[in-house]
């Protein structure tokens, strides 16, 4: 780039290019606080507006906003600098080196870190807060982000692998957590009974989504999945005769371990197993339960990639005429992504059902699909490991704001950090579309390879393409 | 009798042949876009072993007559058999599975996935049953996809996923090559390369191929016969040498090619 040198270092000249541009910045960060932020407006003691001067809090803001800028620049003048050294691989015409950069690769350690630090999250909890009791908090989030994490992974079928964009997944978690509620409270049948018909249903409602629209793509896509989202919640709350409107389903009958209840009497699950009695048993079986679905739902995909109907989900994300031309027939191709990931959803709705006890279609408005899809795309499209780190994150981050107490310190006692979680929530989603566009990992391993499988880097991949 | 002679007679009864029972007949098609026809009354005839090549300047209706034998638009009046079965309403996929394979307009190949996957997508009607077989097959024909089995097809130059694309319809073993315009955009060398491939498959393997082409000069000189389309019509048709010396094809389509040609026999001397 004209603006550094080779070795990266900044020209001075360049130096006041870039400190007259964060000055203009600078400037209109002043031109905007000026009306917004620069007097605060009191009802004084006698009904009148008190002008409180507050230029210290707009010197404050225009410096910060200009040191931001300088270091944008700079930072981004060293990178394209480097980059102008190296050629891009999509120009060029020997093979290159595509193995990915250390910030894409996943370290071989991270997986089994990742699933151990799972496994154990229970006995950790209650170790590290004395007793399973006051460790209640941290199990119930680790539940509330393995369901994110599951619902992620089942979406990551229809999104990620055949490149479907489906804005209304929750409907099909909708279905599921549904169908598990009328069929316990109405015909008594037990959950384990129910989950795989709450699986069956929802593949169903997979499938009549996907008839309508298998001749659609991309944008158009979207929005009829967003409608069929929207339509499945409608109905939820004016069929009232079947699912209690928008009083939902309550009494709901509660997890059993494998028939035996989770309560205090002589036949329940700790009299059983000669433990004494704790609330929390059911929780900790609920974890597991649902790291087991979830590791059930992550199996089953990433067998399906190294079988043909796999491929044949990624040769359509990337090609759909190509991939009728070698004979594929797009139609069932499509109706099995949809089913298959809707089945997943309808498991983990029933799951989420199980562990409410009590449901409403309050629950299953599109904020949910739209975090879901979130993860999706955080995670870097038909990335396992990505879409499991992006759940933590979306999931867990918010919760980690409650706990920022010290921040009150710094802010003043009014301060609460959860106020803001949605803007940080928007800024660190801005954040990583500018740094990684193609999501956390957005490395694909081939599913077949001759001799060492390689992982290709996402840098290779166009936007916009998967 | 003299050489000419034979070849005369030989072309002859290619072309009889070609009428008495061909692999692929294209009988009267018409096919529309909306309302707009693009393809009006076409005859085409594929027989047995023979490359035949469609020429044509853009939007004659080449890549739609291409598309049709495949079934995406469907022809709205007249039969399109192969192999004796009438495939006019067959989905394309259904067409693709009784051995017909397409190498499509401006490639196609699947870029996020490996050169390996994408010629097992191609495989994927049979299954990978003889996969390792036919992926030996098609390394030979284009030595330069062995090198780059493990690398992103998407990250290759446009020979090399013009070669992927052709070795990818091979793949599935077929019984008549479609080529679409496979010199698109390519540097001279390596349509060269791409065109001698065509014509080992057909001299060696014996492969039917019907070729679309926008370079009519390398397309005739490797055709044994072609037709011309000009606004969804075929106006001329014969073997590849006669529409060679035909003026009005010389004319329309040739002058570039000969010009193309001569230039480049002058930088070489």
């Amino acid at each position: 780039m004209a603006g550094t040198r080779r070795d990266g270092t900044v020209r001075g000249s360049d130096l006041a290019e870039v400190l007259r541009d964060a000055g203009l910045y600078a400037l209109v960060t002043l031109g905007l606080c000026i009306p917004i932020v620069s007097y605060r407006t009191d009802l004084s003691q006698t009904s009148a507006l008190d002008l409180t001067p507050r230029w210290g809090l707009v010197a404050g803001l225009c410096a910060a906003i200009f040191c931001v800028r300088v270091a944008q620049r700079l930072i981004l003048m060293r990178r394209d600098a480097r980059r102008a050294l190296t050629p891009s691989p999509r120009q060029a015409t020997e093979a290159v080196d595509a193995t990915p950069n250390a910030g894409q690769r996943i370290p071989s350690l991270a997986l089994p870190l990742f699933l151990g630090a799972a496994v154990a999250l229970p006995l950790v909890a209650a170790l590290a807060s004395g007793g399973l009791g006051p460790a209640r908090y941290w199990i119930d989030l680790g539940i509330l982000i393995l369901t994110y994490v599951m619902l992620g992974w089942g979406l990551n079928i229809v999104v990620g692998l055949a490149g479907l964009l489906d804005l209304g997944y929750v409907a099909f978690y909708a279905v599921g957590a549904y169908t598990y509620a009328l069929l316990a409270t109405t015909f008594g049948l037990s959950f384990w009974l129910c989950l795989p018909l709450a699986g069956l249903a929802a593949g169903l409602w997979g499938i009549l989504l996907g008839f309508p629209v298998l001749r659609l793509r991309g944008d158009y896509l979207a929005i009829v999945t967003l409608a069929f989202g929207e339509i499945i919640r409608l109905v939820l709350i004016n069929w009232v005769d079947l699912t209690g409107g928008s009083a939902g389903i309550s009494s709901i009958p509660r997890a059993t371990f494998f028939g035996i209840p989770f309560t205090a009497g002589p036949n329940g699950f700790a009299a059983t197993f000669g433990l004494s009695f704790d609330a929390m048993h059911r929780n900790v079986f609920l974890y597991y339960l649902i790291l087991a679905l979830a590791l059930v739902t992550n199996g089953v995909t990433l067998r399906l990639r190294r079988l043909p109907i796999g491929r044949a989900w990624e040769a359509l994300r990337e090609d759909e005429i190509a991939c009728r031309s070698l004979g594929i027939n797009t139609t069932t191709t499509k109706l099995t992504a949809f089913a298959l990931g809707a089945m997943f959803g309808g498991f983990a709705g029933s799951f989420f059902a199980v562990r409410q006890g009590f449901i409403s279609p309050e629950s299953f408005n599109f904020l949910e699909s739209a975090i879901i899809l979130a993860i999706v795309v955080l995670g870097g499209m038909g990335s396992q490991i990505g879409v499991a780190i992006a759940a933590v994150a979306m999931v867990g981050g918010p919760e980690l704001l409650r706990n920022l107490g010290f921040l009150k310190a710094v802010f003043g006692e009014g301060f609460d950090p959860n106020e803001y979680r949605l803007l940080l929530f928007g800024l660190a989603m801005v954040a990583m579309m500018v740094w990684r566009p193609r999501g956390l990992i957005s490395v694909r391993m081939p599913s077949v390879a001759l001799k060492e499988r390689r992982a290709v880097s996402g840098a290779l991949v166009r936007e916009g393409h998967g | 009798m003299s050489v000419a002679g034979i070849n005369v007679l030989v072309e002859e009864t290619r072309a009889r042949q070609a009428a008495a029972a061909p692999l692929l007949a294209v009988e009267g098609v018409s096919a529309y876009y909306g309302s707009v026809a693009a393809l009006r009354d076409v005859d085409i005839a594929v027989g047995e072993g023979e490359i035949v090549t469609l020429i044509g300047a853009n939007g004659a209706g080449k890549s739609t007559l291409m598309m049709t034998i495949f079934g995406a638009p469907q022809a709205r009046t007249g039969r399109i058999r192969f192999a004796g079965q009438d495939i006019t309403r067959l989905p394309t996929h259904a067409i693709a599975r009784l051995g017909i394979a397409q190498s499509p307009e401006g490639r196609r190949v699947f870029p996020r996935m490996s050169v390996q996957e994408n010629l097992q997508m191609g495989a994927s009607l049979h299954g990978g049953r003889h996969f390792a077989e036919d992926l030996e097959r098609v390394c030979t024909l284009f030595p330069r996809l062995k090198e780059r089995l493990q690398q992103r097809a998407g990250t290759m130059s446009g020979g090399e996923q013009q070669m992927l694309a052709i070795a990818r319809a091979l793949m599935s073993r077929p019984r008549l090559l479609l080529l679409d315009e496979p010199s698109l955009g390519l540097a001279p060398l390596v349509v060269k390369q791409i065109f001698g491939a065509i014509r080992d498959l057909n001299r060696e393997a014996g492969m039917t191929i019907f070729l679309v082409e926008q370079n009519a000069y390398h397309a005739l000189k490797l055709a044994h016969r072609g037709y011309v389309l000009v606004n969804g019509r075929v106006t001329l048709s014969g073997s590849g040498r006669a529409l060679l010396d035909d003026p009005a094809v010389k004319a329309a389509y040739l002058e570039g090619g000969i010009v193309e040609a001569s230039t480049i026999a002058e930088a070489k001397a």
